[in-house]
Order: structure tokens, then C-alpha cells, then sequence
């Protein structure tokens, strides 16, 4: 048997910031409006203080199941990729199994990563799948990095959102998700990262020192801080070869993919790369505008909205590209 | 590309600054409203314009417009 992606639903937080609101916060960005409007996105949900990613995943859970009707009963396999887990212990997906009445025979895992996040929990599923005679995995990712932010990171606030997106990965006769490229660079781990408060640091005093950067982002070690320009060079001189190894993996070239879907970092980011990778315009879906970068939701969220446009189709050959924190990537294809 | 050409075609990718503020020795990050926008703007222009990235250590130590021409023009030799 081949694993496919059978459903995918999500779920955003009610609360809407807009860019009207950001400017309101940080009138001083105004001057370079047209600027930051480059990055694509008009506004992003915000999670409330009381709402965790699990909260949101357990409801783009429900919405899957109730949108595509598929019944809690027949899912074999819980995946729950994030970054801000409900407790150090016990394991968040155990408990969103109960959340949502998986059966008991329901294997539960979580794992870490951000933005590279859905293509491994795709690989994961697919290993599961055609390998241990699993049927149906539920791959849940959720962010809700904003909890994390400084309240004056001006860069963070207007490019991230918080949401989930629940996927349903079964099998088929016809293969449903190809080969893989991964990559790892650990020496990268100071690009993106929330230093304290987690096992290596603890919080104490001086994690709560404001910090600015070149750019008058304010951050402090015990919130997130992320190197916007490193992370631009990053994305800029590894996505393109991943691209190009994927297909040459894949015996394919460009011509043969019906359309390419990047992790939705920003606009200005997703269109250097495309251009570097040479590849057509009309071939790359994006969808940032109305959520931001919503980190591992990102990709599913997008190809949620392409095929709901018809923009991708039954048939359709597709790659999808992830890339952040860690630093980490991945890239596969998928056959809708 | 001479060093004029690059100052003009990088003016008109920042787009919100008035058409000939900035010259050959302006020092950019003084600009109104510099922001790391602007550090991508650069990125991605000297990367479409001469297939050449640069990293955070070449914008760090570039002061002007001339400097920068200067690095973009060392790393493609």
C-alpha cells in the first residue's frame, strides 16, 4: 500500500490582527509601509493567553473529522508536531487522544520542529503507512509562536500567526507521496531560537534584559528572536538545491510539476527562491495574506487553499518545501 | 554594471525613498525608516542582479553604497 493525503482541514485562532492594528501599535513602522506589505501579509489570528496549540489542533482535529467525515474511530496513528507542548510530561499527543476519542490501538507521538515540520511529519506517516501496516495517521500541526514574542519585536508581530491544520494521511494502491530530501544545520540553532526557560537556561533575572537588534527589533533570551536576515540568506542559498536535488531524486524536472508550495515564510522570501530555482510564477500557490506564517501550518494551510480554488487538482504532481528553525528542511512530492 | 547604474536600480528597489537620495556614498542604513527590509531588499537584488549571495558579515561591514558595489563586485570576480 502507498500513503496519500486523504483530508486536510484547519483551524485559526477567532482573534484578528490587522496590519491597521499593527500600524496602530507601532505607528513609527508607517514610514515603510509599502516595504513590510512586500512580506504578504495582511493580517494574522492571535491566540488568546488561555488557548494552547494543542487546543488548537485538537479543533482542526474535529473540523476534519467533521468536514470530511471521517470517524475518530478509524485512526491508527496521532502525529502532533509543535513547538509549545501543554506539559514537560506526559506526551501532549497522548492526552489530545483522549481530546478526541482515538481509539485506544492509536499509536501517539509528538515531535519538535517548526517550519520544516509538515514535510517530516508527511515522511513519518508515509514510513508508518507502508512499512508497519498502519492505515490512517493524523498529522496535526499547530503553532502559537506568538505567546512567545517580546510585546515591542515589531518584525516577529507582523510576519507570524498562530493555527493548525489537521492531516489525514492514509493509503491507496497508487503512490500518493514520493521521495524525500532532509537537511539539518545545527550550527544555525542561535538563527532562530527562545533561549530561556527550557532545560539548557533557566529563567532568572537577565532573561528578561531587552535586547535591540540593527533593526530596532526588541527582544530579550526569554522570548523568541529570530535573525530575519540570516534566516533570508538561509533560505535563499538552500532552497533552490533542495529543489534541484529533489527532482534529479525524482528523475523530474520542472515541467513536470503542476505546481510548487513553499512553507510561507514571506512573499519577498518565497519569490527570490522561485526566481533562483527558476521556476514560472504561475506554477507556485501562496497563501499568507489573510494568516501570516503560521510556521508548520503553513504548507498544509496553503495546499488546503489550493485545492479548495481548483488550483490544485486530482492528478496534480506537487512539491512542497519546508525550511526554518532547527535550522532544518525538507522537501517531497505529493501525487493529490 | 558601473557603480552609478547599481546606486539607481537599488534606489528604485527600496522604493519609499524620493528618486536621487541616494548616491555612491550615501550611507544606507541611515536612510529614513531603515529596517531589515531594506538588508532583504539588497540580499535579493545583488543575488537576481550578479547570481551572488551575500552574507550578514558583508552587510555589516559595508558603510555605503560604494562599499557594498565594492564587496558584490570582489565576490563575483
Amino acid at each position: 500500500m502507498n500513503a496519500f493525503i486523504k483530508a486536510i482541514s484547519y483551524h485559526l485562532p477567532e482573534k484578528v490582527f490587522s496590519n491597521e492594528d499593527f500600524f496602530n501599535a507601532f505607528p513609527e513602522e508607517l514610514g515603510h509601509k509599502e516595504n513590510l506589505l512586500k512580506t504578504g501579509v495582511s493580517e494574522r489570528h492571535i491566540v488568546s493567553s488561555h488557548e494552547t496549540a494543542s487546543d488548537l489542533g485538537v479543533k482542526a482535529a474535529q473540523l476534519l473529522f467533521t468536514e470530511n467525515k471521517i470517524e475518530p474511530s478509524s485512526i491508527d496513528f496521532l502525529l502532533f508536531c509543535a513547538q509549545e507542548f501543554d506539559h514537560f510530561t506526559p506526551t501532549t499527543a497522548c492526552i489530545m487522544q483522549d481530546r478526541l476519542n482515538l481509539p485506544k490501538h492509536c499509536g501517539a507521538l509528538d515531535y519538535n520542529l517548526g517550519c520544516s515540520g509538515f514535510v517530516y511529519g508527511l515522511s513519518l506517516a508515509k514510513g508508518l503507512i507502508e512499512s508497519s501496516g498502519v492505515e490512517n495517521v493524523l498529522l496535526i500541526t499547530s503553532s502559537t509562536l506568538t505567546k512567545t514574542f517580546h510585546k515591542k519585536d515589531k518584525s516577529s508581530t507582523f510576519v507570524f500567526g498562530d493555527g493548525a491544520a489537521a492531516t489525514l494521511i492514509s493509503s491507496r494502491d497508487k503512490s500518493g507521496i514520493g521521495k524525500f530530501i532532509f537537511g539539518t544545520d545545527g550550527k544555525g540553532k542561535n538563527k532562530i531560537i527562545v533561549k530561556d526557560g527550557c532545560a539548557r537556561n533557566e529563567i532568572t533575572e537577565t532573561s528578561f534584559v531587552e535586547r535591540t537588534d540593527e533593526y530596532g527589533n526588541i527582544t530579550s533570551d526569554a522570548n523568541f528572536y529570530m535573525n530575519g536576515t540570516g534566516v533570508f540568506i538561509f533560505g535563499l542559498k538552500t532552497v533552490p538545491i533542495v529543489i534541484a536535488d529533489l527532482l534529479k531524486k525524482e528523475k523530474l524536472t520542472i515541467k513536470d510539476i503542476d505546481l510548487f508550495i513553499f512553507h510561507q515564510a514571506n512573499l519577498f522570501l518565497i519569490d527570490a527562491i522561485r526566481i533562483k530555482a527558476g521556476i514560472p510564477e504561475n506554477k507556485v500557490f501562496n497563501y499568507i495574506d489573510q494568516v501570516g506564517n503560521t510556521v508548520s501550518s503553513s504548507i498544509p494551510i496553503a495546499l488546503n487553499e489550493a485545492i479548495k480554488r481548483g488550483v490544485a487538482k486530482p492528478g496534480d504532481r506537487i512539491v512542497l518545501t519546508g525550511f526554518g528553525v532547527g535550522l532544518s528542511w525538507a522537501a517531497t512530492v505529493i501525487h493529490l | 554594471m558601473n557603480i552609478e547604474e547599481f546606486t539607481q536600480k537599488l534606489e528604485t528597489e527600496f522604493e519609499e525613498v524620493e528618486p536621487g537620495t541616494l548616491t555612491p556614498d550615501t550611507h544606507y542604513k541611515s536612510i529614513k525608516g531603515w529596517s531589515s527590509m531594506h538588508a532583504l531588499i539588497i540580499i535579493a537584488f545583488v543575488d537576481a542582479q550578479f547570481d551572488t549571495i551575500l552574507n550578514g558579515g558583508d552587510l555589516k561591514s559595508a558603510s555605503t553604497i560604494r562599499d557594498l558595489y565594492n564587496i558584490v563586485i570582489e565576490k563575483t570576480k
